[in-house]
């Protein structure tokens, strides 16, 4: 078998953070009823005129500059030409030859190497409605349209064709996502559709220059789907090859349920979308001064940050990687080693058992009903000694589910350690009086015989006792 | 008292004297309306009853004293493809015979602030493609001077509405001569304002680069008072220009002494019917005797403002017209199969011969690989035209010749050589391609059908168009004349 290497570019869709729509007043608030934020301006009705919204230029601006792309002094819209029931104009408002920003990048790693993907270009569009449909497309007796998304701002960020695997795609988009979280212009959510994302895969044999024919993927909503999808798409193609048959040029969809990639159209249904400028909407002439203003706004973005993790908390890298993998936790994180200074035992908590039970539970960072504060004065209890590690295990899942402060769960449950060496010698003499076999063991030489009593010491105290001077006790009692 | 071949200003008048009151203005005119409607045939849909009731209000706030403004009381037809909240609108189209918008367009919301009474809707030609009023799905109208000739198009409706004595004003679009040739046809002022100088807001949009709307009067006078109303910067409007709107009264002095106007030689040469130019050249003589500075000069591009306009008008014509899918609104067609059935067969039944004819010629224009060819050269057209205007302006403060190169023509003599039929905007085609303003006012009369006399002048220079249409009105009675 022929040695064949894969060529991956990204289409990925992110809906804006603005208040209202990218051309009219209309609300953006998501799962609102159907077409309750629509207005004649969204609905494309006779006469109607679109107005930019002057927070989406400067939102593209900023994921353009994030990106590292270079902004547009001049830049217009154009009209984007199909036929589709959810696109009220019969048209998109897109960019297509002078998008608003060019030529950008970012970073990503993938099994400790770095590498550099390029960002062709980001533009702006309007978002169409959503069909509902009874059943399948193909079988419903109707379908219903709900508006409420028309009009919605995207940016859309196209990558140059350079990763060659799954996994550097999905490096690439939980980078591109982080970048843009960082920025604030929109909250990346997959499955609310914010974040969407389309692959152009191609194969080619191994020494080939020039690029195989190439599939467009879509319909992946998650990271699990583009790397699954992605990785069955390369196996196909190679496949294809293999077989010395040629790859279509096509547009595919991603079947979750199935596991498969299916033909949605080939190349000969492909639209002739007749873009022409907008006459409705004046260029737009971005000022410097603007986008200067605009970069002094920018956050510190993930990279930045992952590298201060670093360097101010001495913590690894793999930890200050994961920790930035949203702006919201890297927050939680800083917040939390700033009212406990311990940076490394505070990392070891939030990608322990607080990311665990995030993952268990499907929540993110923003869920999460512990605060910083909060798991700041749960570790100096621990710190302090006043609950045992593994009490603080118990009290960090109450206060994960309850949201309650950690003195009050350890008061209401009473799972305050106990130091009281009286208390703690009488149990322990109850122990060594009730388990005679265990004391001969261990009295024989058998070392392992003095676990089981601690443990029943613990059982005894329902684990509250200070496990350091159980066991020291019983070695002083023992020993005698 | 017959009240509806009144103007405006001799109305506004006669109402803050007390001669009269609203409510009869009103009446009037719909009186005029019942008596020669049926022959004229202008409206698509008449709104008395709206009509009556906003006249009373007039009338009421003046009892109590209230200063009118200078088109309170006064009746106005709307061409109908300005959206009227609550009143349909179907830019006489089968597409959108059932239409009624949830809003009005920024003019309506301008002429409800004014105090004005519109009288109703007035027939055009489908989205205003057409200069006859022929291709209206509706019905025809018929020009006032001979009921067997077209009111000129596409805003013929309103032209002749205003000419007939059934409004006292009106409101056209005009996208490449709309307003001033059917004014020219019917023997009415009529103007193209700057591009951007009235918001396009409510406008059904046949071509958004050239539509702008204006207005028609029956005197120069009248159609200043219109333009202080419509006229103006509005936030709906992304290409509505910000400006400071003078009130256009201002320039109505008549005095023209060393204004200069050139006269280019290609709006006087062939093409041009002998008897139109003979009545333009007699209109020239009037102008130098008033003072005026006149001179040949040339518009080198000409010639090739129509096949622009047939490129770039259709291109986003076709753009324009795609929401109408029987989705949404409309007209939608019975039994289709499935999605793309339901499309096909709306638009099919929906749309009428001139409106698919452009449809189809402007997606040609910018399909893949035509875009060059086509849409990219007219646009590069289009800026030679404009460039031929402001060298023009450099040396002279007008533009003048005729607006339209014949008379008003018979129903039906054209309608089957749609190439014949353009060539009939030869004149005005290219004032929507610089997107500079114009006006089309009565200069004379060849056979008893009115001629029409246009005067181009700078981007914003509205005022400098008035102050000579005005001195001009002041030598003659051409605006007095009246279809019988």
């Amino acid at each position: 078998m022929a040695q064949y290497e894969a060529v991956i570019g990204l289409e990925v869709h992110v809906e804006l953070k603005t208040n209202t729509k990218i051309f009219c007043h209309s609300s953006t608030e998501f799962g609102a009823d159907p077409n309750h934020h629509v207005c004649p301006v969204c609905l494309g009705l006779p006469g109607v005129l679109p107005v930019v919204n002057k927070k989406v230029v400067e939102y593209a601006i900023k994921a353009g500059l994030a990106l590292n792309c270079q902004i547009a002094s001049f830049s217009k819209f154009d009209r984007k030409n199909y036929y589709y029931p959810d696109l009220p104009k019969n048209y998109q408002i897109s960019q297509y030859d002078l998008p608003i920003a060019e030529h950008g990048h970012l970073e990503i790693n993938v099994n400790g190497t770095d590498k550099r993907i390029g960002i062709t270009r980001v533009h702006m569009e309007e978002d169409a409605g959503k069909l509902v449909h009874q059943g399948t497309i193909s079988t419903t007796p109707y379908s219903l349209v709900d508006y409420n998304r028309t009009g919605v701002p995207l940016i859309e960020i196209v990558s140059e064709p350079d990763m060659t695997s799954a996994d550097e795609a999905v490096a690439y988009l939980e980078k591109l996502k982080a970048i843009i979280q960082y920025t604030g212009v929109s909250d990346c959510k997959m499955q609310e559709g914010s974040l969407r994302c389309d692959a152009n895969i191609s194969v080619r044999p191994v020494g080939q220059t020039e690029l195989g024919t190439k599939a467009e993927l879509k319909n992946m909503n998650s990271f699990k789907a583009l790397h699954k999808a992605i990785s069955y798409e390369i196996e196909r193609q190679m496949e294809v090859l293999e077989d010395g048959e040629k790859v279509v040029q096509e547009t595919r969809t991603w079947d979750e349920a199935r596991g498969v990639t299916l033909s949605m159209r080939s190349k000969e249904e492909a639209h002739d979308y007749r873009y022409f400028p907008d006459p409705d909407l004046a260029p737009l002439v971005i000022a410097r001064e603007w986008v200067d203003e605009i970069k002094a706004s920018l956050p510190e973005l993930p990279d930045e940050r992952r590298k201060r993790l670093v360097s101010a908390y001495g913590l690894p890298e793999y930890d200050a990687a994961v920790l930035t993998t949203t702006r919201e936790l890297a927050d939680y994180y800083e917040q939390c080693v700033e009212l406990f200074n311990n940076p490394k035992l505070v990392s070891n908590w939030i990608m322990g058992d607080l990311a665990r039970m995030m993952n268990a539970s499907g929540q993110e960072i923003g869920d999460v009903r512990i605060s910083p504060a909060q798991l700041a004065k749960m570790l100096q209890l621990l710190d302090k000694g006043t609950i045992s590690g593994k009490i603080a295990k118990t009290v960090f899942e109450e206060m994960f589910n309850t949201g309650k402060d950690p003195g009050q769960v350890v008061e209401e449950k009473g799972l305050v350690q106990i130091s009281d060496a009286g208390l703690i010698d009488k149990v322990v003499e109850e122990v060594i009086a009730a388990n005679p076999k265990s004391v001969e063991d261990y009295r024989a030489g058998k070392e392992k015989a003095i676990g089981f009593l601690v443990g029943q010491v613990m059982k005894s105290t329902k684990g509250k006792a200070n496990p350091g001077m159980v066991n020291k006790l019983l070695k002083e009692k023992l020993d005698k | 008292m017959q009240l509806h071949y009144l103007t405006a200003h001799q109305l506004h008048d006669m109402l803050v004297s007390k001669k009269i009151s609203a409510e009869e203005i009103t009446r009037s005119v719909f009186d005029r309306i019942e008596q020669v409607e049926e022959k004229i045939r202008a409206y698509v849909t008449l709104t008395k009853e709206q009509a009556v009731s906003c006249a009373r209000l007039v009338d009421k706030a003046r009892m109590e004293g209230e200063a009118l403004p200078p088109l309170a009381g006064i009746p106005v037809a709307v061409k109908d493809n300005m959206c009227t909240k609550g009143v349909r609108t179907t830019c006489a189209s089968k597409i959108l015979y059932n239409y009624i918008p949830p809003y009005n367009a920024t003019v309506m919301e301008h002429l409800n602030e004014a105090r004005a009474v519109m009288v109703g809707k007035t027939n055009m030609d489908e989205f205003a493609m057409g200069s006859s009023c022929e291709n209206s799905a509706l019905f025809t109208t018929c020009n006032p001077w001979d009921t067997n000739r077209v009111p000129g198009g596409s805003s013929g409706g309103s032209a002749a509405a205003v000419a007939a004595g059934e409004a006292i004003l009106a409101l056209g679009s005009d996208t490449g001569g709309s307003i001033r040739q059917p004014a020219s046809f019917c023997g009415v002022v009529g103007m193209k304002p700057t591009y951007g100088a009235v918001s396009r807001y409510g406008l059904v949009a046949y071509a958004s680069s050239l539509d702008q709307i204006g207005p028609f009067a029956r005197d120069v006078t009248d159609c200043a008072l219109l333009l202080n109303v419509i006229c103006g910067h509005d936030p709906l409007d992304s290409t509505s220009a910000p400006y400071d709107v003078p009130d256009y009264t201002s320039f109505l002095t008549g005095d023209i002494k060393g204004v200069k106007i050139g006269v280019p030689r290609e709006y006087m040469g062939e093409g041009i019917d002998p008897a139109v130019r003979e009545v333009i050249k007699k209109a020239i003589d009037i102008f130098t005797g008033l003072g005026a500075v006149l001179e040949e000069t040339t518009l080198p591009h000409t010639e090739y403002a129509l096949p622009a306009y047939y490129l770039i008008a259709p291109a986003e014509a076709s753009s324009n017209l795609a929401r109408y899918d029987g989705v949404r609104y409309g007209y939608r067609a019975e039994d289709a199969g499935d999605l793309v059935d339901m499309f096909v067969k709306t638009r099919s039944e929906g749309f009428g011969p001139e409106v698919k004819r452009r449809i189809m010629l402007g997606t040609y224009a910018l399909s893949a690989g035509y875009y060059d060819a086509y849409y990219n050269k007219a646009l590069k057209v289009r800026t030679l035209i404009k460039a031929d205007f402001d060298r023009a302006f450099e040396q002279f403060d007008l533009l003048l010749g005729p607006t339209a190169p014949v008379t008003a023509f018979k129903r039906g003599e054209k309608v089957n050589d749609p190439l014949q039929m353009y060539m009939v905007d030869i004149c005005t085609l290219a004032v929507n391609l610089a997107g500079i303003p114009a006006i089309s006012i009565p200069a004379g009369m060849v056979d008893n059908l009115p001629v029409g006399l246009q005067l181009m002048g700078r981007p914003f220079g509205e005022g400098d168009i008035l102050r000579a249409a005005y001195a001009f009105e002041q030598n003659t009675d051409h605006h007095r004349k009246l279809p019988e």
